[in-house]
Formats: C-alpha cells, sequence, structure tokens
C-alpha cells in the first residue's frame, strides 16, 4: 500500500488522471501476455523523460519497487507487478522524436507501438527490420528491454542490432544518454548494451536511438513439406550454403500443424513430420525470383516431398497465415499452454525435437514444437489442464527437462522471450558461478536498493 | 461482503459465459485495433481488460462497482476486436452481455426505463417528442447522470448535444410516405422497408431518397407503419427483455409483408435485423421465424448492388470520401458496395484513412462518455480534413451525427451524407 501523501507527489508530477488506484484499474496493470498475475499498489503513466526521472525519484527515495510496463504483451512475467509497488506505464510517450533520413536513423520515446514507427519510418522509404509477431502490440521498449527478435533475425538480426543510443532513468532518478549516431564506438564499455535485453531491471528506457535500412521492395515465399524431420533440418544448412541468405526460414512439427488443421481447416499436409515456411527478400524483383527458385530446389534436393511457391500476395498471405495462427490455435486446444523459448545452435535441431518427442511421451503430455528454425531459436509448447494439479506437475517437470535439452545440446533457456518469473528458478541450469557473481555486481551499481523490477530476470540479493 | 452481494446476485441472472474469458490468452492483439484503448492508451480500456475484470466479477473478486459499469458502458461495441481475436472470443458481444448482466443486478430508476423502456419502444411517443427532441436529449444526459451516476457534467457537453441535433423536419417521415410505393416500369420486386427511428425523424431525406432510388429501379417498396425500433439501443443498454419484446413485433409484422428483400438504410438497423436470430436463440416459437427474417435482410447498398440498376442521368462531380459504419463494415461484411455507388453516381471517391475506423458515436457515446468520443471523433475529422473531400458518405445516422457534430466542432466545411442520396439526385 502507498501513502496518500507519495501518491499526492505522483498526482504532482503526473496529473490526476494519470496515477491510477481503483480495483478495476489494479486488476487491469495485473498480468501481461503469460497467466501470472499480481496487482500493483498503484499505476503512474509519464508523459516525458523528466516526469520519470521525478517518478523514480520518490521511489528511490521510499524505496518503493517499480515495475516498467508497455504493452504487456511480454511471454515470461516480466510487466506483472509481483512484488506490488508501481506500474510504470509508458505508453503515452509515443513520439517520434528525430527522423533523420541522411544518417538513416530515428529517435523515438519508448512507449511508441513498434508497427506505427515502422509505418512512419516507411513513410519515407525507411525499415526498421525486428518483427516479434507482436509488432502490433507491443512497444519498442518493450522489445529493446527483451531484445526481442521475429521471423525476420535470420536474415537482419534481433532488437539489439538496432539499437544505437539509449536514454535510460536510472533507479535513483539520475537520466543517462548513452550510444551516439557514430556507427563505429568503442570508447569504454558498452552500456547501453547492458539495457538491451535487461527486462527493466537496470533502468527505464525512456527514448531510443535506432538504426534504419533502406526498404526491400519484394518478397517470395516457399512452402516445403517433410515426411523425415531431419531433412527440414538439413535443408537449413543447405540452404545457406547454397548461397542464400532467406530472411526468414519458419519450422512446424508434426503436432503443431495438426493443431492448426483441427481449428482452422487450412489444408495444411497433415500426416508429414515437418513443414518450412521460407522467404526471401531484397530490392531486385529478378534475384528475388531467382532466389527462391533456387530454395525451392535446394528443399527438394534435401527431401522435401512437395514445395509450394505462392505466386501472388495472397498466397503468400496464405502462407504465413498458417504460421500465424500457431499459438492461437494452441490455446483453443489447450485449455492451457506452456511456450518454451529455448535457443539452440542451429545443427542441433533436430536432436532436440527428437527429445522433446521424448519427453512428451515420457509425460503424456502434447506438445508442439515450432519456431525459428533459421536461427535455432523454438517454442516447444506444453498442453496442459491447470485445473488438473496433477499434470501441473507432469507440465513442470516436462519444462525442466526442456531446459535441460537445451543446456546439453550447447544452446540456452531463452531466445527471445525473456526471463521474467517463469523461467527465474531455471537460471542456474545456465549460468556459472562466474556469471551470476559478475550480474550480482552489475545489478548492484544499478540498482542498489533493488527496487526496480524485483523477482525478475536475475535472482539479486541486496547487499548489506 | 460486497462480493458476497454480488455472488447473490450473479445467482440469479443470466451472466456472459465464463469459458469465453477464460479462453482468453491475454495476447494484446485486440488492444490494437481499439478506439477506447488508442485514445486513453489505457489498459483499462482495452477489450483484453473488459474480458478480465468480468472474469473477475464471475470469480467473485470484484463487485459490480461503479468502475465496472463504466468500463463495460465504454466498449463503444465497434466489433473490431471481435474480428482480430485470434482465438475467436468476441469482446465486443461480450461487454454487451456484461451491460445485461448488470441492468438485471441493478435497479431501475424510474427515468431509466422511461427512456429506454418507453421512448424507442414506441415510435409514436417517439414523434410526440420530436419538437422538443433536444429536450429529451437534455433528460438522457441528466437521466444517465443520475442514472448512472458516472459522469461529471459538463457544460460543453451539453453545447454539443444541442449542436448534434441538424435542424428537424416538421412531420415525420413515416406518415409522408405511401404504405405501397409503385414500381417504375415494369416491377421486378417487392422490397418490405424498415424505416429506422431516425431515419423516420431526423434524416427524413436519407428514406425518402432509399424508397425513390428502389422505385426507379424496378421496386414496388412496402413500408409498413407499424414498425417498431429495431432493438439495438436496448440491446446496447443491457435490456435484453425489451429488445426481444420489439424484435417478436417486428417479426409477426415483416412476416405478413411477402416481400423477396427486407431493406434497411439503417447500419444499426441492418445489423440489428440480421442477428434476430441469435438474439431469440432461446425462444421457441420465434427461433425459426427469426432466421427466416434475418436471412431476408439487406443494407440498401447491398441490395442494390445485387441487382442491375440503371444509369445516371445526371452524373454527380463531386469530390467525396466515405466513412465504414462499423455495423456495416464489420456487423455486415458491407464496404464495397457503398463505394460502388457513389463511383456510379459520378463521385470521385478519395479513400479515406482508416475508413473503418469507430467516429466515436456508437448510440450513447456522447452522453456516457462524452470525452472518450469527442477525442475519438477529433482522429476521424483529422483524417476526414487530409482527403479535402466536399462531402462525406456515411450509411448510419449515428455517424452521420457524430460526423456532422464533427463538422462543426472542428470548423470543417464538409457536408454529411448518406451514400443513397447521391445516388438519388443522380437519377433527377
Ligand atoms: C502473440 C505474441 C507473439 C509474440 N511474438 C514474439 C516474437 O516473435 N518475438 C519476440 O521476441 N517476442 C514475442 N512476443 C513477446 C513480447 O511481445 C515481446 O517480449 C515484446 O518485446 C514485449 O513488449 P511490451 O511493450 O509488450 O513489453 P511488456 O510486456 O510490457 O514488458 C516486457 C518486459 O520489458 C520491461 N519493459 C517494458 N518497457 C520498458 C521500458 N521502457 N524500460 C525498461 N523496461 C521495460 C518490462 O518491465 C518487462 O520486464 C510475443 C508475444 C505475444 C503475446
Amino acid at each position: 500500500m502507498l501513502s496518500a501523501e507519495i501518491l499526492k507527489e505522483f498526482v504532482q508530477i503526473v496529473g490526476s488522471e494519470h496515477v491510477l488506484t481503483s480495483p478495476e484499474d489494479l486488476i487491469a496493470y495485473s498480468y501481461d501476455g503469460t497467466s501470472v498475475e499480481y496487482c500493483p499498489d498503484a499505476v503512474v503513466s509519464p508523459f516525458n523523460t523528466e516526469q520519470v526521472s521525478r517518478v523514480m525519484q520518490v521511489c528511490y527515495r521510499e524505496g518503493i519497487c517499480v515495475v516498467p510496463r508497455g504493452m504487456a504483451s511480454g511471454l515470461a512475467g516480466g510487466a506483472v507487478p509481483v512484488s506490488g509497488g508501481v506500474s510504470l506505464c509508458l505508453t503515452r510517450m509515443n513520439r517520434v522524436l528525430n527522423l533523420d533520413t541522411e544518417n538513416m536513423m530515428v529517435r523515438v520515446e519508448a512507449g511508441i507501438i513498434t508497427a506505427d514507427l515502422q509505418a512512419q519510418v516507411e513513410s519515407v522509404g525507411l525499415f526498421y527490420p525486428p518483427d516479434p509477431s507482436s509488432v502490433r502490440h507491443s512497444t519498442i521498449g518493450g522489445n529493446v528491454a527483451c531484445n526481442a527478435g521475429g521471423a525476420r533475425c535470420l536474415k537482419y538480426g534481433v532488437t539489439r542490432d538496432y539499437v544505437m543510443g539509449l536514454t535510460v532513468v536510472l533507479s535513483d532518478g539520475r537520466i543517462l544518454q548513452t550510444g551516439t549516431k557514430a556507427i563505429k564506438n568503442v570508447t569504454s564499455y558498452d552500456l547501453k548494451n547492458l539495457f538491451v535485453g535487461s527486462e527493466g531491471t537496470l533502468g527505464i528506457i525512456t527514448e531510443v536511438l535506432l538504426k534504419l535500412i533502406p526498404k526491400p521492395e519484394f518478397a517470395r515465399t516457399a512452402m516445403a513439406v517433410y515426411p523425415l524431420l531431419e531433412n527440414a533440418s538439413v535443408t537449413v544448412n543447405n540452404v545457406l550454403r547454397a548461397g542464400v541468405l532467406p530472411a526468414t526460414i519458419e519450422l512446424m512439427d508434426n503436432t503443431t500443424i495438426e493443431t492448426i488443421e483441427e481449428y482452422l481447416h487450412l489444408g495444411l499436409p497433415t500426416n508429414v513430420a515437418a513443414i518450412l515456411i521460407i522467404e526471401v527478400d531484397g530490392s531486385d524483383e529478378e534475384t528475388v525470383t531467382k532466389q527462391i527458385e533456387t530454395i525451392g530446389q535446394v528443399c527438394r534436393a534435401s527431401g522435401a516431398s512437395d514445395v509450394r511457391l505462392a505466386k501472388t500476395e495472397t498466397e503468400r498471405a496464405d502462407l504465413w497465415r498458417g504460421r500465424r495462427s500457431v499459438l492461437p490455435s494452441l490455446v483453443r486446444r489447450g485449455p492451457d499452454q506452456l511456450s518454451e523459448d529455448i535457443s539452440l545452435p542451429r545443427a542441433a535441431i533436430p536432436e532436440a525435437i527428437r527429445r522433446i518427442k521424448a519427453i512428451s511421451e515420457k509425460y503424456g503430455l502434447t506438445i508442439a514444437v515450432f519456431g525459428h528454425a533459421g536461427d535455432g531459436n523454438l517454442h516447444p509448447s506444453i498442453l496442459y489442464d491447470k485445473r488438473d494439479p496433477e499434470q501441473v506437475r507432469r507440465m513442470e517437470q516436462a519444462s525442466r527437462d526442456i531446459f535441460n535439452i537445451a543446456i546439453e545440446l550447447g544452446g540456452t533457456l531463452s531466445g527471445e522471450h525473456g526471463i521474467g518469473v517463469l523461467k527465474l528458478p531455471f537460471l542456474r541450469l545456465a549460468l556459472s558461478p562466474i556469471e551470476i557473481e559478475l550480474m550480482q555486481a552489475i545489478k548492484h551499481v544499478f540498482d542498489p536498493k533493488g527496487i526496480l523490477n524485483p523477482g525478475k530476470k536475475f535472482p539479486y540479493h541486496i547487499k548489506n | 461482503m460486497a462480493e458476497k452481494i454480488t455472488q447473490r446476485i450473479l445467482q440469479d441472472i443470466s451472466v456472459p459465459e465464463e469459458k469465453q474469458c477464460h479462453l482468453c490468452s491475454r495476447c494484446g492483439l485486440c488492444l490494437s485495433v481499439c478506439p477506447t484503448y488508442r485514445e486513453t492508451l489505457r489498459e483499462t480500456d482495452s477489450p483484453r481488460a473488459r474480458l478480465m475484470l468480468l472474469r473477475k466479477v464471475i470469480e467473485g473478486e470484484l463487485q459490480i462497482s461503479r468502475g465496472f459499469v463504466a468500463k463495460m458502458y465504454g466498449c463503444l461495441n465497434c466489433l473490431a476486436c471481435n474480428v482480430i481475436c485470434p482465438v475467436g472470443i468476441k469482446p465486443s458481444d461480450i461487454a454487451l452481455a456484461a451491460r445485461s448482466m448488470i441492468h438485471q443486478a441493478r435497479p431501475q430508476s424510474l427515468l431509466q426505463s422511461l427512456i429506454f423502456g418507453n421512448y424507442f419502444s414506441h415510435s409514436s411517443l417517439m414523434e410526440l417528442s420530436v419538437l422538443p427532441m433536444f429536450l429529451y436529449q437534455c433528460l438522457g444526459i441528466q437521466g444517465a447522470v443520475r442514472a448512472f451516476g458516472i459522469l461529471e457534467r459538463l457544460p460543453e457537453q451539453l453545447r454539443d448535444m444541442e449542436r448534434m441535433l441538424p435542424p428537424l423536419p416538421e412531420r415525420s417521415l413515416r406518415h409522408r410516405l405511401p404504405e405501397v410505393m409503385p414500381a417504375r416500369g415494369e416491377r421486378k420486386y417487392r422490397i418490405g422497408f424498415f424505416l429506422g427511428c431516425f431515419q423516420n425523424i431526423v434524416f427524413t431525406n436519407v428514406s425518402a431518397a432509399t424508397v425513390r432510388v428502389l422505385a426507379h429501379n424496378g421496386c414496388e417498396v412496402v413500408t409498413p407503419k407499424d414498425i417498431k425500433c429495431c432493438g439495438m439501443p436496448h440491446v446496447g443498454h443491457g435490456d435484453l427483455k425489451t429488445a426481444r419484446t420489439l424484435a417478436r413485433h417486428n417479426i409477426d409484422i415483416l412476416e405478413k409483408l411477402d416481400v423477396d428483400a427486407i431493406v434497411t438504410d439503417c447500419a444499426t438497423c441492418g445489423s440489428t435485423l440480421k442477428t434476430y436470430d441469435s438474439l431469440l436463440a432461446e425462444d421457441a416459437e420465434y427461433n425459426v421465424r427469426a432466421r427466416a427474417i434475418s436471412a431476408k435482410v439487406k443494407d440498401i447498398s447491398e441490395f442494390l448492388g445485387a441487382i442491375p440498376l440503371r444509369e445516371p442521368q445526371h452524373p454527380q462531380r463531386a469530390r467525396v470520401t466515405y466513412h465504414d459504419a462499423c455495423h456495416l463494415r464489420r456487423g455486415q461484411n458491407v464496404w464495397s458496395e457503398p463505394r460502388q455507388l457513389l463511383q456510379l453516381a459520378g463521385a470521385e471517391l478519395i479513400e479515406l484513412r482508416e475508413a473503418d475506423w469507430c467516429c466515436g458515436s456508437a448510440g450513447m457515446q456522447i452522453i456516457m462518455n462524452y470525452k472518450g468520443s469527442m477525442q475519438i471523433l477529433a482522429r476521424k475529422i483529422q483524417n476526414i480534413a487530409a482527403t479535402e473531400a466536399t462531402i462525406v458518405y456515411a450509411g448510419c445516422p449515428g455517424c452521420q451525427l457524430q460526423l456532422g457534430l464533427g463538422a462543426k466542432r472542428f470548423g470543417l466545411k464538409v457536408l454529411i451524407e448518406h451514400p443513397i442520396q447521391l445516388l438519388d439526385r443522380s437519377y433527377q
């Protein structure tokens, strides 16, 4: 509970309309894209960096927990105020501050919806490539805080690859500007990259300077069907070795395909082991067309039983519809699902999927596997019923086993969704004692009082 | 204690399906298309939050509080979330169902039942008050203030309500339209025309034009005079009981007409009539009959788009734009037909940015949620201004009123009309 005096201070900073404490408001800010739920004590929505700084000064002085929040599309419980305190909502800070076409960079406030940012830069022929499926319902601040990826990562990289500079409000309210428009920069430590992927535990990101590229004009898409999982996996490497770098290579296993078909009847081939959806893009139509044809040949040579090239924009949209329907179809089949986000060396994918299938059998739970085969990031999704404690127990064991597989095969716990609260208990599987010790020290420098998004990302213990 | 009361209340009334709220995976996609969320950028004004709040009420963790009521009535029912939800939940419909739950749970004030229970239900009563319609509107505001207690009263709001109403015609259209308008030339179709409340009283020119254009294109047009309100205001308010009574009354009348199609020029009436079957799904006597009626209902542009039309004698060369009414675009999947009519009439059609974004009218929003409604309107007017059109077309009287107010409020020189009016002029 926050005292009336403190609430009054917040009101003085951001205005009464932007300090929310009604039960309805607290419920609305108690969740994100997971099933974790905890109410904040208050919701505060600042309008600019200076207001964020003043709010942080109050919280630092009083030792109040602060949970930064974008649009709460996160899949790790990161924006859920598990220890109460202030939910610091950045969505009102949604301006484009400077679009520099000459340097091809844009400076925006953290709360802008990523798709809105993309539309604005595309209107001047530029392109911001990172494309988490949640572009329309997540903020750039959230993307930076989670180092969001997406289908296009294989060719274009992740959010981090575009962050040139940040404005960050530190836990005590100081305002840090880090990074510049200079593309090369080795002047001492790279502070900005510490904040990328920090999930709100090191500071509040209020402004972001992003690198842009010219917009590729043409894209072609193909779907390849495989009777054997190995062949799908081998294809990925064969495509890359053939000298083509697709924007995306997405994989869906048989369970995923069956689930989509069961609910949507899109006419996807069932009774197959896997499907790959491959897309190439570029600024020259002829090259792009040639590339997709090469890919078609490579797929067949690598064991695809069927390859469909989308001829029109509608056919292309249809191919993507299947991929985009994965999560909702799983939700319908559920009733509950836990979607993991393990990241592996590319070559380990077939072995990982084989082992995940074995886990599925062992625990008697359906596990659908899909994800970004091109960059080794898989989303094994465990279906269960949370009303059945016995199933929940098996789900938890299966989840731990999946993490173990990832580690054994040289991979890691999360590729893009983040650690949040959900993966926190497994952190020690992936990090060495030295890493933990260093991270502990880093966290202490940035957040000595432990008020920034406690209980997330890293098991921080306040030093006495 | 409060929870107990809520639980007790919930035992006696029909509650929206709990499963629907539970299915929500909270992905947040609905936030991207929700006009109320995009205006306030506050989670509580999003479809995702409305589902969550309702779930909490059903689970007994939140009472049917003033805040809860305000959020359920704050939904514009624009249907955008219904269309986008990847799981197939219909949050917009669920907000309406929640209103019905609220309506059953709280005592009816005399005033409230006067407005909703009687006002729209009796066409003659509605006409009686045409002259002081503005008075009614004020009564509406103050009634809402008292009945819901969720409004701060703004002088500006009263002024805008007054400005919203165009000069009213002296006589309602019901008395002027013939019972049967003969087809011009050979009779190809026999049409039942459903004259909506607003067209009857406020936009009489629209429906007069509709009937003329139909007749001009070979339709014999029957306009039943004893038709009542379609029931949408009641559904919107949560009063399903009255809505169902109205639906049964209208079905009785429409059934007798023996017509090829039932045509309306009001987006809201159209979408409501088309869903009489689900409104009466549990009514053993009317269920099948409702389905037969619903299947015959066509928006005017939808109907005209499906029959051969006469060429206009006087093409209207205006620069125009078209706003998609929620209840046409998403409610009935009608969007290309009205555009085609405008082009047929000779207009140069400039596509409106965010044409299918709600204008903020949404029935009672100017009364229930004045500030939000005006913010959403501002966005629409900005987009309209960018088209430099001289006339904006919309197939819904609610939108027409709202856009008209917007033009006045923001000083935009633009005429607001229904597409049928341009086609009508091109025939004269
Ligand atoms: C349907 C669906 C599909 C998705 N697809 C993808 C995908 O393809 N790739 C992918 O990477 N992710 C994906 N996600 C996950 C999620 O959308 C991303 O993690 C996204 O970056 C979160 O942004 P947000 O604005 O919603 O942040 P939130 O969920 O509000 O917050 C996420 C984390 O970031 C912190 N945070 C937010 N804003 C700030 C800030 N300004 N300063 C400091 N910390 C902040 C929060 O404290 C929290 O820890 C998907 C989610 C859903 C529901």
